[in-house]
């Protein structure tokens, strides 16, 4: 703040704490030792007794109490206070013992492969508690993940397992876009192809002239993201159609709805909220989730 | 003197006020004075017109009496919800929304940290993604049209209290938003909080 308005405030400070002082003298020198105040009601009357002086003196170590703590603290203008106090310093403070308890852990840690670290109980516990309070929301307390949001017990990895490809997945986020293609295939193409998908998924109830089909507009549309084989393809987080496992649904409309109208499934960066060492104990924890982990 | 200010209540009004002004004036003159308060930070933009009728649906449908937007510096705090909250991000806030309760979450910097979809799945059932939520669903915002005859007037009048609106702006407020429904305007409201302050501490 400016000069003049520091000067205001640390004056009008001063000056207030002055005239308290000023006031409390005044009313002690008066003597009115049992003169009656003029306040007389029901037979009561109130006296103009002087204050009792533990309570003066109350009053007086509040004065100083106040002195001392706007010398020690900031609070007059731009004066900073004689310990320089801040509440951001000390946050970093906390922040830096935090760091000096927790910092070994966490490198300790960082520098288990992720594969190792899965197999630890004690980097698997703090795994879990990171997990419960930020990957929960989406994913479920018990990680197998809900509509739109993928199981992460299972075993399949639509965007990669390896350890970078896990870990980008935590930090960096993913974006996948599946457009829709209800306009290209038009009503009939849709059914098609979803018939076929249904067969991909070793579904008894697909049509089989549908499908078949279908398996052409698939070569030509689906084919270069899903792969040729549909195995999908983590690259593009395209997933693989040849098993029981549905990110939106396993119904016959479910399946046609995603192929006519698209789905953009997105997990959102981590790396500003957990940063690298709480991403890579995640990460582990995730692997040990998996099934035939050795958890 | 204690007998005629006690039996003129005018009076004693006036130096009641008197006394209580000082304080004031003492109190808020120096944060009206200081640059950290009143200047934004870098990079700090008005809200769209599409997040501004979200935010008066936030404010509406009482998020701000469960939901605060204001992460202290302390480090419990910066741990789980990012930055604290600094004066300079909340400018353009007419009126803050900082709340006073936490029944849900702090939103301060709620923006990007979950997909539009999960919000738009757990604003229309919170349960259905959280299942221990006690958060209420407000399904009716996938309903509802925004208001666009009204959302031109709500920038002007920013515009008025230093939000710096173009003249331009209030004239395409609604351009390109609308077929948008509630649930979308809230979902663009949110998904900008907090933002600007990347750096994780």
């Amino acid at each position: 703040m400016s000069e003049v308005v520091s000067i205001f405030v640390t004056v009008g400070v001063l000056a207030a704490l002055l005239a308290f002082f000023l006031l409390l003298q005044m009313n002690r020198k008066v003597n009115n030792e049992g003169k009656p105040t003029g306040h007389k009601y029901d037979g009561i009357e109130e006296l103009d007794n002087p204050l009792p002086a533990w309570w003066y003196w109350v009053f007086v170590a509040s004065i100083i109490y106040g002195l001392g703590y706007l010398a020690y603290y900031p609070g007059l203008g731009n004066f900073a206070g004689l310990s320089g106090w801040t509440s951001v310093g000390q946050l970093e403070e906390d922040e830096q013992n935090a760091d000096e308890r927790y910092g070994p852990m966490f490198a300790k840690y960082m520098n288990t492969p992720i594969a190792e670290l899965s197999t630890l109980p004690a980097a698997n516990k703090m795994g879990q508690r990171i997990f419960a309070s930020n990957c929960t929301v989406c994913h479920g307390a018990t990680a197998k993940g809900g509509f739109g949001f993928p199981n992460l017990t299972d075993g399949e990895w639509i965007w990669g397992n390896d350890d970078e490809q896990l870990k980008s997945t935590i930090l960096n986020g993913r974006m996948a876009v599946m457009p829709p293609w209800g306009e290209v295939l038009g009503d009939k193409g849709v059914a098609e192809v979803s018939e076929y998908v249904l067969q991909l998924a070793g579904r008894t109830d697909a049509d089989p002239a549908l499908a078949a089909e279908g398996e052409k507009h698939f070569g030509t549309y689906c084919a270069v993201c899903h792969g040729p084989q549909a195995k999908g393809q983590t690259m593009f987080g395209a997933p693989n159609l040849t098993n029981e496992r549905w990110l939106y649904g396993n119904s016959r409309l479910n399946i046609q709805d995603t192929v006519r109208n698209g789905r953009s499934g997105q997990m959102p960066a981590f790396e500003q909220k957990l940063g690298p060492e709480k991403a890579h104990i995640v990460a582990a924890y995730v692997r040990s989730l998996q099934p035939g982990s050795a958890k | 003197m204690n007998d005629i200010i006690e039996k003129n209540l005018g009076l004693m009004l006036v130096l009641i006020l008197l006394a209580v002004s000082f304080g004031g004036i003492i109190e808020i003159i120096p944060l009206m004075s200081q640059k950290v308060v009143t200047e934004p930070i870098k990079g700090l933009k008005p809200l769209t017109p599409l997040q501004l009728e979200g935010r008066d649906i936030y404010i509406r449908e009482g998020c701000n009496v469960c939901h605060s937007q204001m992460i202290r510096p302390l480090r419990s705090e910066v741990e789980r919800y990012g930055h604290y909250t600094v004066a300079g991000e909340l400018v353009y806030n007419h009126p803050f929304l900082w709340g006073s309760k936490r029944t849900g979450p702090d939103l301060a910097r709620v923006g990007g940290l979950y997909s539009d979809d999960w919000h738009r799945a757990h604003l229309y059932d919170p349960r259905s993604v959280v299942p221990e939520s006690n958060m209420p669903g407000f399904p009716w915002l996938f309903e509802s049209a925004i208001d666009l005859e009204v959302l031109p007037l709500k920038l002007a009048a920013l515009q008025t209290l230093g939000v710096p609106y173009t003249d331009e702006d209030i004239v395409n407020a609604t351009v390109g938003i609308e077929d948008k429904t509630e649930a979308d305007a809230v979902v663009s409201y949110l998904q900008q909080l907090g933002l600007i302050i990347k750096e994780r501490r």
